[in-house]
């Protein structure tokens, strides 16, 4: 098993899937998927302790002749970028079926089927090594997404779901052209690692950069191409949010690191100032409106851009500290940010709604939920002893090697990330208990009660993340460093012969 | 002992976890004693390390004890580690003392409240994260306590949270210190940048030999001092503290008082080298802090209610507290740090027997006569006001406080020397205003409660320190870490302490005149149309929220509200639009009738023919 870990644990949400198909029992589907996702992260705990974290080469490396006429090839294997995030979506995986155990009543199989598919496909695009085996399990994730919020989603469910379909396939045909042109020009392979060897022009260089960034932009989202996610969050179930969220944004600051920096590095750095610019005004942007919105998950929705913005800042910082604080951060916001909407999605199971508004008891009527949502809070707006303190200031570090000014701008959006979390939290939790009835139902007259023990139970395994990042970070940072190490080394490195114009 | 240093702050933290874990279902007596109980094994153990260090004191002045290593990159390492030298003993014995009394006195004050388990969780979660901030031997890890005081400000300020204002009052405090500690931040940085190191021994030595008058000090000093500012609530970011009386009063004690903010006055005594290679950074946190002294000393005098007039008197003293740190005078700024503790705690721990009495009566105005009714209150609170006022010889107030104008004549003018003087005087004005108000003249509201016996013994025991704590040696006790002032005093320094020694008698004679018995200059003061205006504005603090409200929070909020829909959204909505009318258009072609698509179909031949002959 050991020399298929990867493939075990990609295909076996799809096994678990095939299984679905003969249950007819809503209970017995739940448990069937809450197995086979917790074995599935099982599996990807001998993924972290095999992992050598000496070397920045490609582990658990599985390569087979797939169609030998395109040169393609199933390959699969993780360095210390990638596998951090096959953990960490292996993890969300359990905490998806648990959020789902109860707010999913109607086509279970159908949901759950729908949520393995995902899983396998986003723990491909991590693992895959082969281009063409990456853009399979790229666009197979957009079907299950779509199906997720179209589906199971909100009032408004299909204005978003074709929304966000639209804007991901537009960047994602783009980024189809951009691969067939690196196929050719690299001498017809989809080996990623040779295609991170050879040599471009300019001017190729940077037509194909464009192709891919607009296709990852659209994925963080990077500011102007940001709108989908906002519609998205809202409609999308807690599960969907949390994949949106937790992964999902993950795969595009994953595409910047594993084929802009390395395959076309002259280019990227060409275009860093730019991207650090709309990065900024991203943060600034994302804080801003959050700070605005009624809707919780609105809310979120807009730290997530601020916060995505951090991220891709780091990465175009092209310094060890601003990457590995990238993508640490990635981790972190994986962790923070799907937590906040597992409580969103906890409260609005109970009250039916996510209108900041109709809150403003939650200290009084749900006091451990408030905890909660209180240690998120804190750990979204970057606060010392939380994980997102340390990504935080790693980012802050790399931009005051590049430019001082970056940092003003920096912890302004910071500052901007405490003005709208306490906002949110002061909505929440803060005022009189003058709603309700007989003192146990909110405002419209729902019964409330507080965390279960299924809840309880997802909420505290994300919060042991949020601590021990924020106590201990080596022991997540430590997987990046010699792999980073190597990514800036070609990232740094001038690899175009000519400027081919 | 010195290994057993993590213990210190450890033993609050691990009352204040247990007590988060149990939660409601301990008896109210169990929770005070955890919480209480924590706090005292940690004084004593504060204790036991202190007697260690004088009886063998260590030969570089300081012992380290490492935890972990917290954030390592290679070029950059921050550990988790402690300290002990002189500063940082005194600091850790006095906010474990004064943090012990008040929360015996808590668990009467308290009583009775749903949320009392949750209060002493709370308040241990701020003392662990107060002996970080004060033991911490990194920067970073220094940061970590830092941020973790004012947490817990925020959630005590917000502590009743059921009034919707409380968490306003919360939010405000929390933002405006972290505008400060965003800077504060920058500046961690920077000397992390510089030095590859935050540890402060290290950070120190690195600075003095590489950046002797160079702009970095002068930047790393500033942004230092921004994070101060913010912390206690000194001008301009002091507006968050008289709305932090919002929480219960032992909060608005120990930290909007005795403790947590100092933490500005104690991080600049800390990197005192920095400051000491910008000697204009150092002007600037004297003339910052005079007119702190100033804005809120005149503010105090005015205010009705008595949390908010002692709020304005703790921003004065801190004020006091910059003064002296910006004329160099560390050792007497720590001194008057460990006194006003002890003296600002009493005096809102005896208002507080005086509130919770009058039934949660904070206005002065329907209070008076209280003295022979709540006379433990009475004779305590004069302690209080009496060291407050620094009067001469027989309060701990008058030591560190001649101390600290001594210092501003010799090392910072009589420009300053004059601001402290004038400060010092409205000090004792306003301080025996409230004594006059609150315990002299016709009686106003009726007492409901008296004061216990746990309320009792905190209450006797400050007064002690109060009146005695000047006789401590502190000054020559930090000598080991803060260098003494250098500067010579001045010719005629005999008559200037003459002078500033009687400030106080006189303040307190005037506050005799004015409001002891009638009070008809004052209410004709008052009452006339320009006193009116001129209460009005010193009432509100000079007018400073109202600046900002204006010139930060609603300009915000606009903005943040005009973007609410996100304007980004338009062009792709609009290209849906397009897309829907072109739609729109097409669809009419399809008519079902059949002439049409004929003539469509002629039309097409046409064209078609036509292009290829013509072109």
């Amino acid at each position: 098993m050991s020399g298929h870990l990867l493939s075990s644990i990609i295909f076996l949400p799809v096994l678990g899937a095939l299984v679905l198909l003969f249950i007819k029992d809503a209970r017995a589907i739940r448990w069937v998927a809450l197995v086979t996702l917790g074995v599935d992260f099982a599996l990807a705990i001998p993924l972290l302790k095999g992992f050598d974290v000496s070397t920045h080469g490609m582990q658990f490396v599985e390569r087979h002749a797939w169609i030998p006429s395109w040169n393609i090839t199933y390959y699969l294997g993780v360095d210390g970028i990638s596998v951090l995030f096959v953990f960490l979506t292996a993890f969300l995986g359990v905490i998806c079926v648990l959020a789902s155990w109860k707010a999913i009543e109607k086509k279970v199989k159908e949901f759950m089927i729908a949520l393995l598919i995902m899983q396998a496909a986003m723990l491909g695009v991590f693992s895959s090594l082969d281009m063409f085996l990456f853009y399979l399990f790229w666009e197979a994730m957009l079907i299950p997404m779509y199906l997720i919020i179209g589906v199971w989603g909100g009032p408004n469910r299909v204005y978003s779901a074709i929304k966000f379909f639209l804007y991901t396939l537009a960047g994602s045909i783009l980024m189809l052209v951009g691969m067939i042109a690196l196929y050719f020009a690299a001498g017809n392979t989809f080996d990623m690692l040779v295609l991170m060897e050879h040599k471009y022009t300019f001017a190729f260089q940077i037509w194909v950069f464009m192709a891919f960034f607009v296709a990852f932009a659209v994925k963080v989202p990077m500011f102007p191409f940001h709108t989908w996610l906002p519609d998205a969050h809202v409609e999308a179930p807690t599960a969907g949010s949390i994949i949106l969220a937790g992964v999902l944004l993950k795969m595009g600051t994953y595409g910047f690191l594993r084929f802009c920096l390395t395959m076309f590095p002259d280019a990227s750095r060409f275009f860093a100032t730019p991207i650090i610019v709309i990065s900024i005004v991203a943060i600034i942007y994302g804080a801003f409106l959050a700070l605005a919105q009624k809707d919780l998950k609105k809310l979120v929705a807009y730290s997530s851009i601020s916060h995505m913005g951090f991220i891709t800042m780091g990465i175009f910082l092209f310094n060890k500290n601003g990457i590995e604080g990238a993508i640490l951060q990635m981790f972190n916001h994986g962790i923070t940010t799907s937590a906040l909407f597992l409580c969103i999605g906890i409260i609005y199971e109970r009250t039916h709604t996510r209108d900041i508004g109709d809150y403003g008891w939650a200290a009084s009527r749900v006091p451990v939920y408030a905890t909660f949502l209180f240690i998120f809070a804190l750990a979204s707006l970057g606060f010392p002893g939380t994980n997102g303190f340390i990504g935080e200031i790693l980012i802050a570090f790399g931009a005051y090697e590049v430019y001082k000014p970056y940092l003003i701008v920096l912890l302004m959006g910071i500052l901007g990330g405490a003005a709208y979390m306490l906002y949110m939290y002061k909505g929440m939790a803060f005022g009189a208990d003058s709603h309700g009835h007989d003192g146990h139902g909110d405002s419209h007259g729902h019964k409330v009660w507080d965390v279960d023990f299924r809840e309880a139970i997802a909420l505290l395994a994300l919060i042991v993340f949020v601590f021990w990042v924020g106590f201990h970070p080596e022991d997540f940072l430590g997987y990046m460093h010699e792999s980073v190490g190597n990514l800036i080394n070609q990232a740094t490195a001038s690899k175009f012969e000519g400027l081919g114009l | 002992m010195k290994e057993f240093l993590w213990l210190i702050p450890a033993l609050p933290l691990a009352g204040s976890i247990l007590l988060a874990a149990l939660g409601r279902s301990i008896p109210a007596r169990v929770s005070a004693a955890i919480g209480g109980g924590t706090v005292g094994l940690s004084a004593l153990a504060v204790l036991a390390a202190g007697v260690d260090f004088m009886s063998a004191p260590p030969p570089e002045g300081f012992h380290v004890q490492g935890l972990w290593t917290w954030v390592d990159l290679g070029w950059f390492r921050a550990g988790a580690a402690l300290r002990l030298d002189a500063l940082s003993l005194t600091m850790a014995a006095v906010v474990t003392f004064t943090a012990f009394l008040i929360l015996v006195y808590s668990a009467e004050f308290m009583e009775g409240d749903e949320g009392y388990s949750r209060f002493f969780a709370y308040m241990d979660l701020f003392v662990a994260a107060m002996l970080v901030l004060v033991l911490a031997d990194d920067l970073l890890f220094l940061y970590l306590g830092w941020e973790g005081v004012g947490l817990c400000s925020y959630l005590l300020i917000g502590f009743w949270y059921r009034e919707a204002n409380n968490g306003y009052a919360a939010r405000k405090a929390f933002i405006m210190t972290r505008a400060g500690d965003t800077a504060f931040v920058i500046g961690i940085i920077l000397l992390a940048a510089s030095f590859g190191t935050l540890d402060i021994t290290a950070v120190m030595e690195g600075a003095a030999s590489e950046w002797q008058g160079g702009r970095l000090a002068a930047a790393a000093a500033l942004l230092v001092l921004a994070g101060a500012l913010g912390k206690s609530a000194q001008a301009p970011l002091q507006t968050w503290l008289p709305d932090a009386m919002a929480g219960p009063t032992p909060v608005s004690a120990l930290i909007h008082a005795a403790t947590m903010v100092a933490a500005g006055v104690y991080i600049i005594a800390r990197t005192h080298v920095l400051f000491a290679l910008a000697p204009w950074v150092m002007d600037l946190v004297a003339a910052l802090g005079a007119a702190t002294l100033l804005i809120s000393a005149f503010s105090a005098l005015v205010q009705h209610d008595l949390k908010r007039s002692l709020a304005y008197s703790t921003m004065g003293q801190v004020g006091f507290m910059f003064l002296a740190l910006g004329v160099g005078s560390w050792q007497a700024a720590i001194f008057h740090f460990m006194t006003h503790a002890f003296f600002k705690a009493l005096l809102f721990l005896s208002a507080g027997a005086v509130i919770i009495s009058l039934g949660g009566e904070h206005d002065m105005r329907r209070m008076g006569g209280l003295r022979s009714r709540l006379p433990l209150a009475f004779w305590t609170f004069l302690a209080g006001a009496a060291s407050l006022s620094a009067l001469p010889l027989v309060t701990a107030g008058y030591y560190s406080k001649d101390l600290i104008l001594e210092g501003a004549l010799a090392g910072g003018g009589t420009l300053l020397w004059g601001a402290g003087i004038i400060g010092a005087f409205v000090t004792a004005l306003y301080a025996f205003r409230m004594v006059f108000l609150v315990f002299f003249g016709e009686a106003g509201a009726d007492v409901k409660r008296r004061t216990g016996l746990k309320a009792a013994l905190p209450l006797v025991a400050l007064s002690a320190l109060s009146l005695l704590a000047g006789f401590f040696g502190v000054p020559s006790f930090l000598e080991a870490v803060l260098p003494a002032s250098q500067a010579a005093p001045p010719v005629g320094h005999r008559w200037a302490g003459i002078l500033s020694s009687l400030v106080p008698l006189l303040g307190a004679a005037a506050a005799c005149l004015l409001y002891l018995g009638k009070r008809g200059i004052v209410e004709r003061l008052a009452g006339s149309g320009p006193g009116a205006v001129l209460h009005r504005f010193l009432g509100s603090g000079w007018g400073f929220d109202w600046l900002y409200e204006r010139l930060f929070v609603r300009p915000y909020q606009l903005a943040a509200r005009a973007g609410r829909a996100d304007i980004i959204d338009a062009p792709y909505a609009g290209a849906v639009r397009l897309a829907e009318r072109l739609n729109g258009l097409l669809v009419k072609t399809q008519s079902g009738q059949v002439r049409r698509y004929a003539a469509g179909m002629a039309l097409g031949a046409l064209l078609a023919l036509g292009a290829m002959v013509f072109i």
